[in-house]
């Protein structure tokens, strides 16, 4: 099945790890940089093999902030590079994921989620780095945040995932945890021609001498690789189109609302939600993501009583947040109630909340413990209790 | 504009230099303008495609390095330099990629990337600009600063064992360790140039004058720039162990090449590598 090649068309059963990193290569990644840690490990070691097959470049990093720092100077030379990681590493890492924002370098960093805070529980999924994820941040950024809840999304998110950093050339970030990245499950390939595998735009170099790093009269910079002249300079302070620093307060406000822009300029292409409401007849919304999704899709399918009573909402891409889809359809729907599960202890749901604020609509938190996924008959019966709540 | 023109030392690099980004925010009588200059005339020396190039400093006065320098270049995080130009090197190991940045930026946040880096034996250099304390941030302790010495955070004197540089790098794997001074040019230049020929990871410390340093130590800048140049004693092959700063108790700073050997680099074996596993497939 793996061979020397990229994976290839057909079904395939894979893990939710091992089908991120069969994406990734398919994708274009050739970079990958990561530190072992527990429920990623996996992915890392697939890709360890792997890379070499496909001529890439792999290297275990001395911690995750080299992994970071390493995966940015990967696409800084112009390659597509991903790392993995979990919570503890995820932390390390962040002050380099402002970084590649800073310097608009597009990678992928995937956090297998496991329970923390801390070192917590290792072994266990959750879903307790969403804020992180989404705000974690010294100073603004917005990125975007995919939740995979199945090997088969793992595998389309992780495609998508690349081409969306090297749209906005940016840091982009899948959010997957333990639950998903180890269960088994299909995958469907589909013919290599049929994916759309995006490459960043480029200087090329008849422009040199007359391009600036930064100068846009859109959103996204096209991107000039090392070596060949362009003598472009890059920082992390906040500089002008040249990437000079300066202290300017136009300046200052004008890269920053550019670097915000590409995101809700790109955000009716980037957001992705499932709605299901077949057999609704009630006024209760559910919404849920990633690995929990799953799990409540099970109890939806089996129960046409559940079916009835509950409609759900399921972003794919948590960031930027389909805010607006979500109000038009609680308002066409009649929701009253809006109930957000998630695994921690209310993340999400603050989002949600404050997506609704003027509509009226109640929005409760079921927060799952941590490391502790239920049955579908359990979240059920979970969701029961919360709607006779009244 | 005048004041943005080179002096007549600097005409054979101006097209190396950023001029309109001068002047330069090094305060006068630093000494981190000299090793600009030896630097980019050795870039210039080497001859090879000038474009080749690429310097990635992290944060701190010498951080500003890269910032300078008309080349690509990256001004990245604190003590993150050697990591992002290792990313960059796997990438395209054509590029001769080169870090320049402090003490504290390299050996202190940045240590753990320099004994890996160095381990590996990446083919990348390392210029560490040591002027024995943190300057950008006002003169506070590095780990760098002699014993006895004052800073900010050592008001009464100094009482950690600095790092022995030399000793570090040579231990932790790098294939070529030099230590030179702001005094010693032309040994500079041409340890640069054997630097970029050298297949492995390459560090050259050089030790500079810092007035922030002076000031805290109650010295004059030129008063420093004395006290360094009586005390920097060139060696023929020095032992690395020989690399202790001691300077407040009077102990020479030794200069020397401390190690110049050859060792497959990671780039060599991973490109072998490569080859290898691909070819039984
Ligand atoms: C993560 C982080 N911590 C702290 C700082 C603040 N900081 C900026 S420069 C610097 C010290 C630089 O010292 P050194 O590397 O010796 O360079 P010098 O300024 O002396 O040339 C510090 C602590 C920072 N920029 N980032």
């Amino acid at each position: 099945m793996m061979g020397t090649k990229l994976i290839e068309p057909g079904k395939h059963f894979l893990t939710g790890n091992v089908a991120v990193a069969e994406a990734a290569l398919l994708a274009g990644c050739r970079f990958y940089a990561g530190y072992p840690i527990t429920p990623s490990s996996d992915l890392m070691h697939h890709i360890a093999a792997r890379m070499v097959e496909v001529g890439g470049v792999f290297i275990q990093a001395e911690d995750e902030i080299a992994a970071i720092n390493m995966i940015l100077g990967a696409s800084a030379a112009g390659l597509k590079a991903m790392t993995a990681t979990s919570g503890p590493g995820f932390s390390l890492m962040e002050e380099g994921l402002d970084l590649g924002f800073m310097l608009e370098l597009p990678a992928v960093i995937v956090n297998v989620q496991r329970v923390g805070p801390s070192t917590g529980i290792p072994t266990l999924g959750s879903q307790g780095d969403v804020m992180q994820a989404i705000w974690g941040s010294h100073g603004d950024r917005a990125s975007v945040v995919y939740a995979p809840s199945n090997p088969q999304e793992c595998f389309s998110f992780t495609i998508e995932a690349f081409n969306a950093a090297e749209t906005l050339r940016m840091p982009v970030f899948i959010l997957s945890d333990e639950f998903v990245a180890h269960s088994y499950g299909k995958v469907v390939v589909p013919d290599h021609s049929e994916i759309r595998i995006v490459e960043r735009r480029r200087l090329d170099e008849s422009s040199i001498g007359k391009a600036l790093p930064f100068k846009v009269d859109d959103t996204v910079p096209p991107f000039a690789e090392p070596g060949k002249g362009f003598r472009f300079h890059y920082t992390g302070l906040m500089h002008d189109d040249r990437g000079y620093p300066v202290i300017d307060k136009e300046v200052t406000r004008k890269l920053l609302s550019r670097l915000m822009r590409k995101i809700e300029k790109h955000r009716n292409a980037l957001v992705q939600y499932t709605v299901l409401d077949e057999d609704f007849a009630g006024s209760t919304m559910v919404v849920v993501y990633g690995s929990i999704y799953s799990i409540a899709r099970t109890a939806y399918r089996r129960d046409r009583e559940f079916r009835r009573r509950v409609a759900v909402f399921r972003p794919h891409v948590l960031w930027p947040m389909p805010d607006r889809e979500l109000r038009s359809l609680v308002k066409e729907l009649g929701i009253d109630k809006v109930i957000v599960v998630e695994m921690n202890m209310g993340q999400y749901m603050y989002m949600v909340r404050s997506a609704l604020l003027d509509l009226g609509v109640r929005v409760e938190q079921l927060n799952l413990t941590p490391g502790f996924y239920p049955s579908p008959n359990e979240l059920k019966e979970m969701v029961s209790k919360v709607m006779e709540r009244g | 504009m005048a004041s943005r023109a080179l002096p007549p030392p600097y005409k054979d690099i101006e097209d190396l230099v950023r001029v309109e980004r001068l002047p330069t925010i090094w305060c006068p009588g630093c000494g981190i303008g000299i090793v600009f200059k030896t630097l980019l005339k050795a870039i210039k020396e080497y001859g090879d495609d000038i474009d080749r190039h690429v310097i990635v400093s992290g944060i701190g006065c010498a951080g500003r390095f890269a910032g300078y320098v008309r080349l690509d270049g990256y001004h990245v995080l604190h003590g993150r330099a050697i990591p992002f130009a290792v990313g960059l090197k796997l990438s395209k190991p054509q590029l001769e990629v080169t870090v320049v940045s402090g003490d504290g930026d390299i050996v202190g946040i940045g240590g753990n990337h320099f004994i890996h880096a160095a381990r590996r034996n990446h083919d990348i250099n390392v210029v560490l600009i040591n002027n024995l304390v943190y300057g950008m941030t006002g003169g506070q302790l590095a780990p760098t600063t002699p014993l006895g010495a004052r800073t900010m955070t050592s008001p009464y004197g100094n009482i950690e064992h600095p790092v022995n540089i030399p000793l570090l790098a040579s231990a932790a794997g790098a294939t070529y360790v030099a230590r030179w001074s702001v005094f010693h040019v032309e040994q500079m230049k041409r340890s640069f140039l054997k630097m970029f020929k050298h297949k492995g990871f390459s560090v050259i410390e050089i030790i500079s004058p810092c007035v922030i340093y002076a000031r805290r130590n109650r010295m004059e800048i030129l008063d420093m720039y004395e006290l360094l140049r009586k005390m920097c004693k060139v060696k023929q092959n020095p032992d690395p162990r020989e690399g202790e700063i001691d300077i407040v108790s009077g102990k020479p700073v030794v200069l020397g090449e401390f190690v110049s050997i050859e060792k497959p680099t990671y780039e060599s074996l991973y490109s072998e590598l490569v080859e290898k596993v691909r070819k039984n497939e």
